[in-house]
C-alpha cells in the first residue's frame, strides 16, 4: 500500500474527526451523549463489518468483546484511581486493560473460529453471549449483576469553562473512534484486506497463493475484537458502569444489524449502521411514550427489534450490499461484490442450490 | 446416592427433550445442509398456537396436533418464502436471514402476547415415581421418553427404509446428481424443513410444562443446548443427537444440583468449546465424503 | 424418422463470449455418437444444457421431436433422458444398493419391479453385486464408474448422455466399460451421446463422430472414417 494512499486515508480521518469535534459544540448534552454512544458502537461495528464482510466469519457474540473491553477498563482503571493517578494516566491504563482483555478473549475465539465453519462459529459465539451473565455472576471480582463502576472522567481544567461533561465524553469517544477505525480503513484497503477476501473466497486457492487462512482469520478476529473492546471501554467511561445487562444477545444482534444494513465490508456503512441501531430504539421509545402504559411497554424494545429483524431480512434478500451499495459508486459496487461471495464459473445454472460444504477444514 | 439418582433421572428426562430438538436440527441438516438458527423461535410460535388450541378445546391431543401442523406449515412458509430466495454460495446470508427472522418472530410475539410467562399444565403428573424409596422419573418424564423414542425410531425408519428418505438424503448430499435421476430436489428440501420444524415444535411443547411457562424467549436456551448436542453428536447423526442430548441433559442437571444453576450455561459453553476444538465435526460425525 | 435427440442453433454462455455458439446436431434413435473435441471445446456445456442444468441463450433442445424448452432437469430425466455426469457422480454417502434404487425410483415404479431392475444390474455388472452394501466412497474408480453407468441404465432411458466416463480409469477398465455400454445400447435400442477426450476408445464403439471446436460442430462423419482419416485427425483431434 503506497504511502500516498495511507496519507490520504489519515488526512480524511483527521478532517472527519475535526468536523465531529466541532459539531459537538452545536449539540445539547443529551445529543452529545448519544454521539458518544454512537462513536463507541462505531468502533465495534467497524471491526465486525471487516470480520463478517471480508473473512465471512459470523460472530453473534461481539457484545461479549465490548463487555471484555469494558470490564478490562474498569479492572485496570479502578486500582489506578485508588492509587491516586490523574486523568490521562488512569485513562491510558484503563484502555490498556481493555485492549488486553478483549484481545485475549478475541484471540481465543479466533483460534477456535479458524477451525470452524460458519454455523459452528456462530453457534459458539451464541453460546458465549448467552453465558455472559453467568460468567459475570460466577467469576469473583466482576461485580455480579450490578457490574463494576468506572471512575468518572471529568472535564480537564483547561477546557472546564468551554464544555460540559457530556461534550467532553463525546470528544473522548470521537477521538478513540478515530484512532481505532483509521487503522482498520488502512488494513482494509491494503494487502491484509486482500488476504482476508482471498481467504473468504476460496481457502484452497489462498493457501496455494501463500496466504495462511488460519492466520488471516485469527488476525481478523483479533483486530475486530480489540476494536470492539476499545469501543466497550469508551462506553464504560461514558456510562460510568459496566455490567452484564447491557451486553446481551439482543445487543450483539444489533451490532450485526448495523453492519449488514450498512453494508458488509464497508466502514462508512458501519458508521451509518451504528447511528441507526443507537438512534432508532430511542426514536421508537419517544414515539410510543404517548400511548397508554401497557401498550407502550409492549412496544418499547420490541418494535425496534422487529424493524431491525425485518431490515436484516430485507437487506440480505434484496440489497446484499446494504446502504453502501445503494449509494452507487466504486465503494458501493465493492460492497455488493464482497457480499455476493465467490462468483460462479459459468452462467448461473437452473439448479441454484449450492453444493454441500464439508463441515470443517482439516 | 439418592440425590445422584434423582439428578441423573431428571437430567435424562430433560435431556430427551433437548435430544428431540437436536434431532430436528439433524433433520434439517440432512435434508438441506443448513443450521436453522430460527428453529426455536418458529417452534415457540407453533406452541403458542397449541396453547391457544388447548385453552379453547381442553384437549391435549388436539394441542399436540396443532403444534405439529403449525410447525410443519411454518417450515414450508419460511423455506419457500424466505430461504429459497437467499442468494450467495456461502451459508452466511442464510444465517443472517434466520437471525433476522428470530428477531421479528420474538419481538412480534412480545408485542402481541406480552412478556408474561404462561404456565402450561403438564398432561401427566410431574411428581416422581418411586423405586423403593428412591425417586426417579415422573409419569410425565416417561411420557416424554416414549414420545422421543417413537419419533427417533420413526425418523430412522423414514430416512433409511423408505424411498422418500432415500431421496431426502440424496438431495442433501448430491443435489445435482439427484435431479439428474429425477428427484425433485427443491420439494425434498421443503419436506425436510416441514419434518424438522414439526419435531422442533414437539420438543418445545414437551419442554414448556416443565418450565416457568410459555414466553417469547422460551426456546433460546433450548436452542443453545440442542445446538451443542447436535455438534457433540455430529450434525448428521440421529443416534448422536440422542446420546448427546442425554449427556447434555445429565451434565446440566448435575451442575445445577451439585454446584449452582448459574454455572449451567458455563458448563455447556465449556463442553461446546472442548468438543469443537477437539473434534470440529462432532464426536459421532460420519466422514463427510463428497460424491465420488 | 424423428431424431431421438436434436439441438438446433444452440447458444450457451455469456453474451459476447459464448461457450457453445450455434450448434446444430441430430441423432437418430439407436445411434451411438461420440462427441469429441479438445479440453474446453464445450462438450460438458452441451451435455449440461441437454439435461437442463444450463439454460441456453438461444436455440432449442428436442427429445423425440418435443421441444424441451422449459422442462425441468427432473422431468427430463423422468422422460427418459439420462446422464452420467463428469467426475464425481456416484453418491458417496449412499451404498451401491441405494444408488441403484435411486436410479430406478422414477422409471421403474413399484417395489417388485425395482427389485428386479436392481438384480438385473447386478447380473450385468458382477463386481457391483459383490459390493452391494459398500458405501460409494469405498469403491475403486472403476467400480464407481460402473455404478454410475448401471445407475443410468437401470432407469431404461431412451437417450443416455455420458460425460468423459473414461477419465482416470485404466485402459482395461475403460475397454470393459465401453463394451458393456455398446452391448446395452445394441440390446435395448438406446441412443447414446458419448462426450470423450479418449478418442480411440470412443470411436471404437461409436457409429458416428462429431467434433466440437470453438463451440461449433467442425466435423461430423462416420466413426470409421474419422478414425482412418489422418487429415481429419490432425486438424481436429491433434494426432
Amino acid at each position: 500500500m503506497t504511502p500516498t494512499r495511507i496519507r490520504t486515508i489519515v488526512l480524511r480521518a483527521l478532517l472527519l474527526t475535526v468536523l465531529a469535534l466541532a459539531a459537538t459544540f452545536a449539540l445539547d448534552p443529551f445529543r452529545n451523549y448519544q454521539l458518544a454512544v454512537v462513536a463507541a458502537t462505531f468502533c465495534a461495528t467497524a471491526g465486525l463489518t471487516l470480520l463478517v464482510g471480508l473473512t465471512g466469519q459470523l460472530s453473534v457474540g461481539h457484545a461479549v468483546l465490548m463487555a471484555a473491553g469494558g470490564y478490562g477498563y474498569a479492572l485496570a482503571s479502578a486500582p489506578a484511581a485508588d492509587a491516586g493517578l490523574g486523568g490521562p494516566a488512569r485513562f491510558a491504563l484503563g484502555m490498556l486493560g481493555a485492549l488486553v482483555l478483549s484481545g485475549a478473549v478475541g484471540g481465543l475465539l479466533g483460534l477456535a473460529g479458524a477451525r470452524l465453519r460458519g454455523p459452528y462459529l456462530a453457534g459458539l459465539t451464541l453460546a458465549l453471549v448467552i453465558a455472559l451473565p453467568a460468567l459475570a455472576t460466577q467469576v469473583p471480582g466482576l461485580g455480579k449483576d450490578q457490574g463494576l463502576s468506572v471512575p468518572f472522567e471529568g472535564v480537564p481544567a483547561p477546557l472546564a469553562g468551554l464544555m460540559v461533561v457530556e461534550q467532553w465524553h463525546a470528544w473522548i469517544a470521537v477521538l478513540v473512534a478515530a484512532v481505532v477505525v483509521t487503522p482498520l480503513v488502512v488494513l482494509r484497503s491494503g494487502r491484509p484486506g486482500l488476504r482476508m477476501r482471498a481467504v473468504h473466497g476460496d481457502e484452497v486457492a489462498a493457501r496455494l497463493a501463500g496466504v495462511s487462512p488460519a492466520r488471516v482469520k485469527v488476525g481478523a478476529f483479533l483486530v475486530s475484537s480489540v476494536a470492539a473492546g476499545l469501543g466497550g471501554a469508551v462506553l464504560a467511561v461514558v456510562t460510568q458502569n459496566v455490567g452484564p445487562g447491557r451486553y446481551s444477545l439482543a445487543f450483539s444482534l444489533l451490532l450485526l444489524v448495523a453492519v449488514v444494513v450498512g453494508g458488509l465490508g464497508s466502514i462508512g456503512g458501519a458508521a451509518a449502521g451504528a447511528a441507526l441501531v443507537v438512534l432508532l430504539p430511542w426514536l421508537v421509545d419517544t414515539a410510543v411514550s404517548g400511548l397508554p402504559a401497557d401498550v407502550a411497554q409492549r412496544l418499547s424494545g420490541n418494535l425496534a427489534v422487529a424493524v431491525f429483524g425485518a431490515l436484516l431480512v430485507a437487506v440480505t434478500l434484496a440489497w446484499p450490499g446494504g446502504l453502501a451499495a445503494a449509494t452507487a459508486g466504486p465503494r458501493g459496487r465493492l460492497a455488493r461484490r464482497l457480499t455476493r461471495g465467490p462468483a460462479p464459473a459459468l452462467p448461473p445454472p437452473s439448479d441454484t442450490r449450492p453444493d454441500p460444504q464439508p463441515i470443517t477444514e482439516r | 446416592m439418592d440425590r445422584l439418582v434423582l439428578l441423573v433421572s431428571t437430567g435424562v428426562a430433560r435431556g430427551l427433550v433437548v435430544a428431540l430438538f437436536a434431532l430436528s436440527l439433524v433433520i434439517i441438516w440432512r435434508a438441506a445442509r443448513i443450521v436453522n438458527f430460527a428453529q426455536a423461535a418458529m417452534a415457540v410460535v407453533a406452541v403458542y398456537v397449541a396453547f391457544a388450541v388447548q385453552q379453547a378445546t381442553g384437549s391435549y391431543v388436539l394441542a399436540l396436533l396443532a403444534a405439529l401442523v403449525t410447525g410443519a406449515l411454518l417450515g414450508v412458509a419460511v423455506e419457500r418464502g424466505l430461504m429459497r430466495h437467499v442468494a450467495g454460495r456461502t451459508p452466511l446470508p442464510g444465517m443472517i436471514v434466520a437471525i433476522g427472522l428470530v428477531m421479528v418472530l420474538q419481538s412480534t410475539l412480545g408485542i402481541l402476547v406480552g412478556p408474561q410467562h404462561r404456565p402450561m399444565t403438564p398432561v401427566l403428573s410431574q411428581s416422581p415415581l418411586y423405586v423403593g424409596t428412591v425417586p426417579v422419573l415422573s409419569r410425565y418424564d416417561l411420557f416424554v421418553l416414549v414420545v422421543a423414542l417413537v419419533v427417533v425410531v420413526g425418523l430412522g425408519l423414514l430416512f433409511n427404509r423408505t424411498t422418500l428418505g432415500l431421496q431426502l438424503r440424496a438431495s442433501a448430499v448430491a443435489p445435482e446428481v439427484s435431479r439428474l435421476l429425477g428427484v425433485r430436489v427443491p420439494r425434498m428440501v421443503t419436506v425436510g424443513w416441514m419434518l424438522s420444524c414439526a419435531v422442533a415444535a414437539l420438543a418445545v411443547l414437551l419442554l414448556v410444562p416443565t418450565e416457568l411457562g410459555l414466553n417469547a424467549h422460551s426456546g433460546d436456551v433450548l436452542f443453545v443446548h440442542a445446538f451443542t448436542v447436535a455438534v457433540l453428536g455430529g450434525l448428521d447423526s440421529p443416534a448422536g443427537a440422542l446420546v448427546g442430548g442425554l449427556v447434555v441433559g445429565v451434565l446440566v442437571s448435575l451442575v445445577t444440583g451439585y454446584a449452582s444453576a448459574g454455572l449451567a450455561p458455563l458448563a455447556v459453553l465449556a463442553l461446546l468449546t472442548v468438543v469443537l476444538l477437539v473434534r470440529p465435526g462432532g464426536i459421532f460425525a460420519t466422514r463427510e465424503a463428497r460424491t465420488a | 424418422m424423428t431424431a431421438a435427440l436434436a439441438v438446433d442453433g444452440l447458444v450457451v454462455g455469456y453474451a459476447g463470449a459464448p461457450v457453445v455458439d450455434g450448434m446444430t446436431l441430430e441423432i437418430a434413435p439407436g445411434a451411438v455418437v461420440a462427441l469429441l473435441g479438445a479440453n474446453g471445446a464445450g462438450k460438458t456445456t452441451v451435455l449440461r444444457t441437454l439435461s437442463g442444468l444450463l439454460t441456453p441463450r438461444a436455440g432449442r433442445v428436442l427429445l423425440d421431436g418435443d421441444d424441451l424448452g422449459a422442462v425441468s432437469v427432473e422431468d427430463r430425466s423422468r422422460r427418459g433422458l439420462a446422464q452420467v455426469p463428469e467426475g464425481r457422480s456416484v453418491v458417496a454417502e449412499l451404498t451401491v444398493e441405494e444408488n441403484l434404487q435411486l436410479g430406478a425410483l422414477w422409471r421403474r415404479p413399484g417395489r417388485a419391479e425395482r427389485r428386479a431392475a436392481v438384480d438385473e444390474m447386478y447380473g450385468m455388472f458382477e463386481p457391483l453385486a459383490r459390493r452391494r452394501a459398500s458405501a460409494g466412497h469405498q469403491l475403486s474408480g472403476g467400480e464407481r464408474q460402473m455404478l454410475a453407468l448401471a445407475r443410468a441404465l437401470i432407469s431404461r432411458p431412451r437417450v443416455l448422455l455420458l460425460d468423459e466416463p473414461s477419465l482416470g480409469l485404466a485402459p482395461r477398465v475403460v475397454a470393459q466399460l465401453f463394451a458393456v455400454l455398446r452391448a446395452a445400447a445394441d440390446a435395448t435400442g438406446l441412443t447414446v451421446l458419448l462426450a470423450e477426450q479418449n478418442v480411440t476408445s470412443a470411436l471404437s464403439i461409436a457409429d458416428r463422430g462429431v467434433v466440437l471446436g470453438l463451440g461449433q460442430v467442425v466435423a461430423d462423419a462416420p466413426a470409421t472414417d474419422l478414425a482412418a482419416d489422418p487429415a481429419l485427425r490432425h486438424a481436429y483431434l491433434g494426432f
